[in-house]
């Protein structure tokens, strides 16, 4: 008798509390357009906030909400996963073309001597509250790797031999986080090219050449040949440094060979065939290994 | 004896390498860099180029704005150079470069070394000689004291406290001002007063200077300077903070910010402000030279030097010697002050000294894990909890360390000082202080234009 | 040799206090206590305190060395007071398999697992404690073997604790003879209990010690102590009885483990509040438990379990009693 009571009061206080729950749920209950979660589905779910919202869930709902969902865009689905879930919405999405995280440094550890030793916290933004780093280059990469932590997608890390970030390409999903941490703001994205190539000016020091010279042998001086030798316009000369336009350049690689200093690298590409007066002989060694990587 | 309420350490002040050594004039530098930031606010413009002549004691840099200061030229000379240079800690400064040709001074300056007490001048005179001479505070800080003495609309000034504290250790520079130019600080002192309003001044003196304490209450009693008084202060660091020295001498804490001094009636200077203001006052120098230490435990020589501004600081340090093996060399005291690694770099208006740390000392101690021994929250004179303000800030929960008033941090060094894992939380609330501040300016901004 | 050009953010000088300092400082502080119970109880004694501070050196280094494959961490001396203050709370006729036991425990469990040095949430040392108490109960309690002469083998607390309820469980003071309670012999180091937790005025010294050397601050220590002698001078005056006011706090002070708790155990860093409003708050809750415990609870002491319960009450103190902000009024 006593167990039948005991195993009655018990069910009915379950089914008591099943009812209570159950009905508490139905007032607090919050309506939701169903598509959102169908197109949190469709993203990658990488949380990187790459496009500007905090995490997949609040771009999800703005994509929804939106009717024009131009200026949305998810940098890690990419193009194609962005025109699906247009579709899935009954939208029109933006044609974007892929981009790539691009460091613009090559000042290595041989080519830009560190000339003091650093003893604070391991950390960019702890040195650029006080000072310019190691080296002579008030522009150049730190190298203690904030932008190495900041990546999520395992796309960077700290080569200890030149002391530089290298950026994987191909892991690369352009959501931007390492352009936000870089102090120095070293980190562009730029096209992304097939077979990952590219060409790039890898300096950013806005410094006379003369005293770029003293501290960096990889640094842009402002010569402008490669501006001269350009066909399409695409390279600027501003405060003494080049800049290749992503969007004019089409890799025609006349630049390259024109560099003094070697600051135009160039990525899985060759060099063009050297013309009878090329540069000084130390430019082409420094390409060629960079290219080797 | 009087001091600030929470917080503090007492370091080894190392005050015996240099104090006893007299202000000597540095000869002339052959070239001075003036950059146009040697202050808090909107850098100066420059307004001379490059083949023009100068005389000793012209503007060359315009103050932009109110919270800006004139720049003048050191030397006499002519403009070789506007450019973009490095600073000590190499980054890019807009600096004139002067190359000196004999000592030619502008007309209008008295050079007689003849004290002038009397000034009769109306508070609103002096301000503007003052922001003419492109004073700004000597002890470090380097804000425009003409702004400090601009009393807001509804605010009243009640007492004027001079920081003679020095509590940095090594530095002597306002400790031998005090000494030497005892009569400058107090004519200084009482122009204060008068550009303010105020009948009463204190200055605050630590106890381990008892020569300057009871040199400036001779010289009080001798010259009849009603109103002033010395106060000797119990020695801790950082005594010299400006809301610690107004704790330590009327024992009223400023709010939290944005507050400032005025709010609880103070109006602080430093003694070498003070010599800084009588000089632009009364004899109408502006700020061209200043008294700076050059210390250090392993120099061949230390100096207190009374030298022009753009000196480099390569000049200073030839003169000391520096020794071999591994050496940090500082802007200011080891406290505070700030690494040089140009040393090309010139003098310029907020550096009382330059100390250089050698050997052992230089090098920073392992980085071992927190063990949460809470040395850090007893010693922070704000009253802040560094070791979370450290860890958020790392973390970059920018929300929570404003929370927990990173803000109000005076980067007084004294948690890593402390701290016996030897973490770097310094480094990281700074960076914590400057983004929060950031974030709270922009808000502020927003909030403006709705 | 070359000039290095250092360079790095203010500040730049260091006041040269570091971890190992202030660990050889606590072992220094326990040396005292260890050398009168050695004299008391005899070597086996330090062969105790022997084996758990080599359990605890040794357990730390492989677990940080090979499990966690980071380095030893055993340089910071912290493994040594574990092992001293595991053993300050044991009884000395202990098996010594259990006292590496409670050592695997107090390391392994209580520390390594929290990340090491100033992650552990619970005093590593109690975390062995406690655990070996509940897991060998008889082990645990038998002082017989304290001190030669002494027969009944308990606690004074333990005496105190059961043999003043009656049937009904109500407590009867009146059957509680104070009179007879050493004093003296509580001070000096002949009391009955644990083998660091005899030498009440050992324990003092080093605290002192700790004091002067600024290990330690005054707030946990006489919080905890004040706390205790202010709840039994209560619990004396409500029974009423001219001495008991006066000798019921301190021989609350005086039994068990009230000092080694207070001055040693409840003021490891890592597990006791940041602040000194916390830390006093700490201590009050502490002296609380303890006394409830002792007077009222299942167990005649209670120091362990109540130091235990408020280290769980640490992070919430942190989170909610924080320093006086500058330039507010609280």
């Amino acid at each position: 008798m006593n167990l039948l009571l005991t195993v009655l009061t018990l069910s009915l206080l379950g089914v008591l509390l099943a009812v209570i729950l159950y009905f508490v749920a139905q007032k607090f209950k919050v309506e939701e357009d169903p598509r959102i979660d169908e197109v949190e589905k469709m993203l990658p779910g990488a949380n990187c906030g790459g496009c500007g919202f905090a995490g997949c869930r609040a771009m999800s709902e703005a994509l929804v909400k939106n009717d024009n969902i131009d200026a949305l865009y998810c940098p890690v689905a990419g193009g194609d996963v962005m025109k699906s879930i247009a579709g899935y919405l009954g939208k029109s999405a933006a044609d974007k073309a892929p981009m790539v995280a691009t460091m613009l440094c090559g000042g290595t550890c041989q080519k830009r001597p560190k000339i003091n030793h650093y003893d604070g916290a391991l950390s960019c933004a702890v040195v650029n509250t006080f000072y310019i780093g190691e080296t002579g280059c008030a522009f150049g990469c730190i190298g203690y790797g904030d932008c190495v932590q900041a990546c999520k997608f395992g796309a960077m890390a700290l080569n200890p031999e030149t002391g530089l970030v290298e950026i994987d390409p191909d892991k690369c999903t352009a959501c931007g986080a390492c352009v936000k941490t870089c102090p120095k703001g070293l980190i562009e994205l730029r096209k992304k090219w097939p077979k990952n190539r590219a060409i790039y000016v890898a300096c950013r020091s806005k410094n006379r050449g003369s005293v770029v010279m003293k501290v960096c042998k990889a640094g842009c001086i402002g010569c402008g040949k490669c501006a001269k030798a350009c066909p399409f316009g695409a390279i600027t000369i501003d405060s003494y440094l080049a800049y290749i336009n992503p969007d004019k350049c089409k890799l025609c690689r006349k630049c390259v060979n024109e560099c003094p200093t070697g600051a135009i690298n160039i990525k899985n590409m060759e060099r063009l065939p050297k013309e009878p007066a090329a540069p000084k002989a130390e430019a082409p060694a420094v390409a060629k290994s960079e290219t080797a990587k | 004896m009087r001091t600030f309420p929470i917080g503090g350490i007492h370091p080894h002040d190392n005050k015996e390498w240099s104090k006893d050594k007299a202000i000597e004039v540095l000869e002339l530098p052959d070239e001075a860099k003036l950059p146009m930031v040697q202050h808090i606010g909107s850098p100066a413009t420059p307004i001379v180029q490059k083949g023009d002549k100068v005389l000793t004691g012209q503007v060359i840099g315009q103050s932009t704005g109110f919270v800006s200061a004139n720049i003048h030229s050191p030397i006499s000379g002519t403009v070789t150079n506007v450019d973009m240079f490095p600073n000590g800690q190499g980054q890019r400064r807009m600096m004139v470069v002067i190359k000196r040709e004999g000592d030619e001074w502008l007309e209008t300056i008295d050079r007689t070394p003849d004290h002038k007490r009397e000034c009769t001048l109306e508070p609103k005179e002096i301000i503007a000689k003052i922001k003419d001479a492109g004073i700004v505070g000597l002890g470090g800080a380097q804000f425009p004291t003409h702004v400090k003495l601009t009393i807001p609309d509804g605010q009243k000034a009640e007492v004027v406290v001079i920081n003679g504290v020095e509590c940095e250790p090594y530095l002597t520079s306002d400790y031998r001002t005090m000494l030497e130019r005892a009569e400058m600080v107090l004519t200084g002192t009482e122009i204060v007063m008068r550009a303010v309003g105020v009948k009463r001044a204190v200055i605050g003196v630590e106890n381990n200077k008892p020569d300057a304490i009871k040199h400036l209450r001779e010289v009080i009693a001798r010259d009849g300077y009603h109103g002033i008084e010395v106060m000797p202060l119990k020695m801790r660091y950082p005594q010299g903070g400006e809301k610690q020295l107004i704790a330590a001498v009327t024992g009223r804490e400023v709010p939290p910010p944005p507050a400032l001094p005025i709010s609880v009636g103070a109006v602080v200077c430093n003694v070498s402000t003070c010599v800084a203001i009588y000089e632009a006052v009364q004899k109408n120098k502006p700020l061209i030279e200043r008294v700076v230490t050059v210390t250090g435990k392993h120099l061949n020589s230390t100096h207190n030097y009374l030298a022009r501004f753009g000196t480099p600081a390569s000049r200073f340090f030839e003169l000391a010697g520096i020794p071999e093996g591994d050496v940090k060399l500082l802007n200011g005291g080891p406290m505070m002050g700030r690494s040089v690694v140009d040393i090309t770099a010139p003098l310029i208006k907020g550096c009382s000294g330059l100390t250089v740390i050698t050997g052992a000392e230089a090098a920073r101690g392992k980085e071992l894990s927190c063990i949460k021994c809470a040395k850090c929250v007893s010693v922070c004179p704000m009253g802040l909890e560094p070791y979370l303000l450290s860890k958020l800030a790392k973390m970059q929960k920018w929300d929570m360390a404003e929370e927990h008033n990173t803000v109000d941090c005076i980067e007084c060094g004294c948690c890593s000082y402390t701290c016996p894992s030897n973490l770097p939380l310094l480094d990281y609330i700074r960076i914590g202080k400057q983004t929060v501040s950031t974030i709270v300016r922009a808000r502020a901004a927003a909030n403006n234009k709705k | 040799m070359a000039t290095r050009l250092f360079a790095a953010p203010s500040p730049h000088i260091h006041g040269g206090e570091n971890t190992r300092r202030i660990m050889l400082d606590v072992i220094l502080a326990l040396v005292p206590a260890l050398a009168v119970s050695t004299y008391v109880m005899g070597w086996r004694a330090l062969f105790i305190t022997g084996v758990a501070v080599a359990g605890c050196v040794v357990f730390e280094y492989i677990i940080s060395r090979f499990l966690l494959k980071r380095g030893s961490t055993i340089g910071d001396l912290s493994a040594i007071v574990t092992g001293m203050l595991l053993a300050f709370n044991l009884p000395v006729g202990i098996p010594w398999w259990i006292v590496l036991i409670g050592a695997v425990v107090a390391i392994g469990v209580g520390k390594m697992t929290f990340g090491g040095l100033g992650c552990n949430p619970f005093n590593p040392a109690l975390t062995g404690r406690i655990f070996l108490l509940i897991a060998y109960p008889v082990q645990m309690t038998d002082w017989t073997t304290n001190v030669p002469d002494t027969i009944s083998g308990s606690t004074a607390l333990a005496e105190v604790k059961y043999s003043t309820y009656d049937v009904a469980g109500n407590i009867v003071l009146d059957r509680m003879n104070l009179e007879s309670v050493d004093f003296l012999g509580m001070f000096g180091g002949t009391m009955n209990g644990s083998l660091g937790e005899i030498a009440s005025l050992a324990l003092i010294l080093g605290g002192l010690y700790l004091l002067w050397r600024k290990v330690i601050t005054w707030h946990i220590p006489v919080a905890v102590l004040g706390t205790m002698a202010v709840f039994a001078l209560c619990v004396a005056l409500g029974i009423g009885g001219g001495a008991l006011c006066y000798e019921l706090p301190l021989f609350h002070i005086l039994a068990g483990g009230a000092l080694l708790g207070a001055i040693f155990m409840a003021t490891d860093y890592s597990t006791s509040p940041m602040t000194h409003k916390g830390m006093l708050l700490y201590g009050v809750g502490i002296g609380l438990l303890t006394m409830i415990i002792r007077l009222w609870g299942a167990y005649p002491e209670g120091m362990s379990f109540a130091i235990f319960i408020m280290n769980a009450a640490t992070p919430l103190i942190n989170k909610y009693l924080r320093p006086k902000r500058f330039g507010t009024k609280k």
